[in-house]
């Protein structure tokens, strides 16, 4: 069944979604429909009210297409996260990919905070066992309400100094696009410069920041997909 | 918390995307993929045989669309044929102008080849849909230039069903043409999914190209037509041996344009009673979502006439679309979604966005598309186990939007 969703990993293949090496099977490997149909430690109904929590993180929009909220309880004293509780309006891989991480993040007595804020998309995909190509900016808002929410943790107990800020770097001064943003396009499916322009306009006018976007472009190309 | 149904049925709702082919059909076929499997071009009996029964199939065709047999060509399917009208014209015609005229709903068989047009230098017009995805008449007329060589307008939309005014367009452009003494523009309209539920007839329409795919009426796959007007030049895209009036080159695919054929006969013999049918289901389905499941938006015009009538294309508010199909697909129920997930860019339906639905709506859409094979035991199953797949995934969506338009979320 896993080999049905073999990540593939060169960057040149088409975008697709479909499996290319199996039959019927699922698109997804069993770990991803396991947590999809079962998804662990969810915020139900109700429980928003009851559920002691120290940290919250929301990143994304439902017009982005994907929007995921973590609400953590972190034990003050070991700085581990006791518990963990989530929502997710995305996709398949998108709910999957948070259940997998709330599961990662409270296990074997929760994972300690610093910890925590180290985990790369790649860990939560290996945790899945891959995903489709196309499928992996699903995942990477899970680490990024992780960060979220442990600053959160941060202000609230007056920790400034701890607080992760990802900085970002304007690179077309024109249209105020930012590496995050080049970040964002590599992920939703952009490999080429044509790609990129074609999504953000960058680097039609202002011409001199072309070899500081190909430089990003390589650089995202090789986080994600190298 | 995934409840097993007791009895998993399959319930194909994906119609639009292609139909199983007939039984009929295939039956029609058979005989000439073993026996009657001649060159049509050879002069001998076999080839002689097989060239009789594509003259056959064409003149059956022909007749259903009110032409004649050799305004027909037989092409490798829908996206073949609207790649044709477009290059085909565009390129024969392009010492005459170099603007085309089109909507922002159209399949991606025109959006593509106009997109690449555009690089060579081509100016395109993608004229405005209202929010229920029509195109006004006079934004058409409007739009043609003295360069105008072709304008290029689907006949159902196969995302939300809106039925455009063909005819009308039609009408104004053969208007524009005689008050201003000239052949152009041309008119070309894709009608993949209005086959089988509403008439083709090229005259009563005036359109001087028209596309039908088999694969969307219970016929085989990889077979099309597209309908050209005497006098209407084009040029292939497929040149070699001459075939199908020097337009389309390759030995002709005889067995499938025989179950082309079949099947469009067919599909045209049960237009009415086909269309009542399906169109009850839409309907039944339609009062019982609403009754069952909380914010619903429907996409596209209110059912009726002005809309396909296998066409149902739901937004549920806050949930998103591939969560939903692939629980539906574990019930057995097969549809498709707007959403970006299932899409090659990442953005959502851009016929969904052309309406003017704001992007979170469009995430959430669920298009069910039925046919032959549906009955009303089918909706029944889909509305005992949709209502709980949608408050299962809403409960784990942290979306809440108020049922209101462009409504923001607070915090």
């Amino acid at each position: 069944m896993t080999d049905k969703s073999v990540k593939i990993t060169d960057p040149k293949q088409p975008v697709d979604i479909r499996s290319t090496t199996g039959g019927g099977g699922w698109l997804y490997t069993d770990t991803v429909k396991d947590h999809f149909f079962n998804p662990r430690n969810f915020m139900r109904y109700g429980e928003e009210e009851t559920f002691k929590h120290n940290a919250m993180g929301r990143v994304g929009s439902p017009a982005c297409g994907d929007e995921m909220v973590l609400w953590l309880n972190i034990d003050p004293k070991t700085e581990k996260i006791a518990e963990c509780r989530w929502r997710t309006f995305g996709c398949g891989s998108a709910i999957a990919s948070t259940s997998a991480l709330s599961e990662m993040v409270v296990e074997n007595g929760g994972m300690p905070i610093d910890e925590a804020l180290k985990i790369k998309p790649q860990d939560i995909l290996n945790r899945l066992g891959g995903l489709p190509d196309r499928k992996v900016h699903c995942s990477v808002l899970g680490d990024k309400a992780l960060q979220a929410a442990v600053n959160d943790y941060f202000r609230q107990t007056g920790q400034h100094t701890r607080i992760v800020t990802a900085g970002s770097k304007v690179i077309d001064a024109d249209l105020h696009i930012t590496d995050h943003d080049i970040e964002e396009a590599v992920l939703e499916g952009a490999k080429t410069l044509e790609d990129l322009q074609k999504k953000l306009k960058i680097g039609i006018i202002n011409k001199e920041s072309l070899p500081a976007i190909e430089d990003l472009l390589r650089y995202y190309q090789e986080k994600y997909y190298g | 918390m995934f409840i097993k149904p007791k009895i998993k049925r399959e319930i194909y709702l994906d119609h639009a995307a292609t139909t199983y082919c007939s039984p009929e059909v295939v039956a029609a076929m058979l005989p000439y993929f073993t026996e009657v499997y001649g060159n049509p071009s050879s002069l001998y009996h076999k080839g002689r045989e097989a060239n009789g029964v594509l003259n056959d199939s064409r003149r059956t065709v022909a007749k259903l669309v009110n032409a004649l047999p050799e305004n027909i060509i037989f092409t490798g399917g829908g996206s073949e044929s609207d790649n044709l009208a477009i290059y085909g014209v565009a390129r024969a015609h392009e010492s005459r102008g170099k603007h085309i005229i089109t909507t922002t709903i159209e399949h991606h068989a025109i959006i593509h080849p106009l997109e690449d047009l555009q690089k060579q230098g081509w100016e395109v017009t993608y004229l405005k849909v209202d929010e229920e995805g029509f195109v006004k008449v006079e934004d058409v007329v409007k739009a043609i230039r003295p360069d105008t060589v072709l304008v290029s307008v689907m006949y159902a939309n196969n995302e939300v069903g809106t039925i455009e005014p063909i005819a009308d367009i039609g009408r104004e452009i053969l208007k524009y043409r005689k008050e201003n003494n000239t052949t152009y523009p041309f008119f070309h309209t894709d009608a993949c999914q209005a086959a089988g539920y509403i008439n083709l007839d090229v005259e009563k329409l005036h359109v001087d190209l028209m596309t039908v795919n088999g694969s969307k009426m219970y016929g085989p796959k990889g077979v099309g037509m597209l309908y050209v007007r005497r006098g209407v030049r084009l040029k292939p895209l497929i040149v070699g041996g001459g075939q199908e009036r020097r337009l389309r080159a390759g030995t002709e695919n005889v067995p499938a344009i025989v179950g082309f054929a079949k099947a469009f006969e067919l599909a045209q013999q049960q237009i009415e009673s086909e269309s009542k049918r399906v169109g009850d289901l839409t309907a039944f389905m339609w009062k019982e979502l609403q009754e069952k499941i909380p914010k619903l938006k429907l996409n596209g015009p209110e059912l009726g006439d002005r809309r396909l009538p296998n066409n149902l294309n739901v937004t549920f508010i806050d949930v998103e679309g591939e969560a939903m199909l692939l629980y539906l697909d574990e019930y057995g129920i097969m549809c498709s979604t707007g959403s970006a997930c299932t899409s090659e860019s990442l953005d959502p339906s851009h016929v969904l966005l052309a309406m003017g639905l704001p992007y979170e709506y469009s995430h959430g859409s669920l298009r069910f598309t039925f046919g032959h094979c549906n009955s009303k035991k089918d909706v029944e199953y889909i509305i005992k186990y949709l209502p709980d797949v949608i408050k299962q995934l809403r409960e784990i969506s942290p979306v809440n939007m108020g049922n209101v338009k462009h409504a923001k979320y607070k915090k």
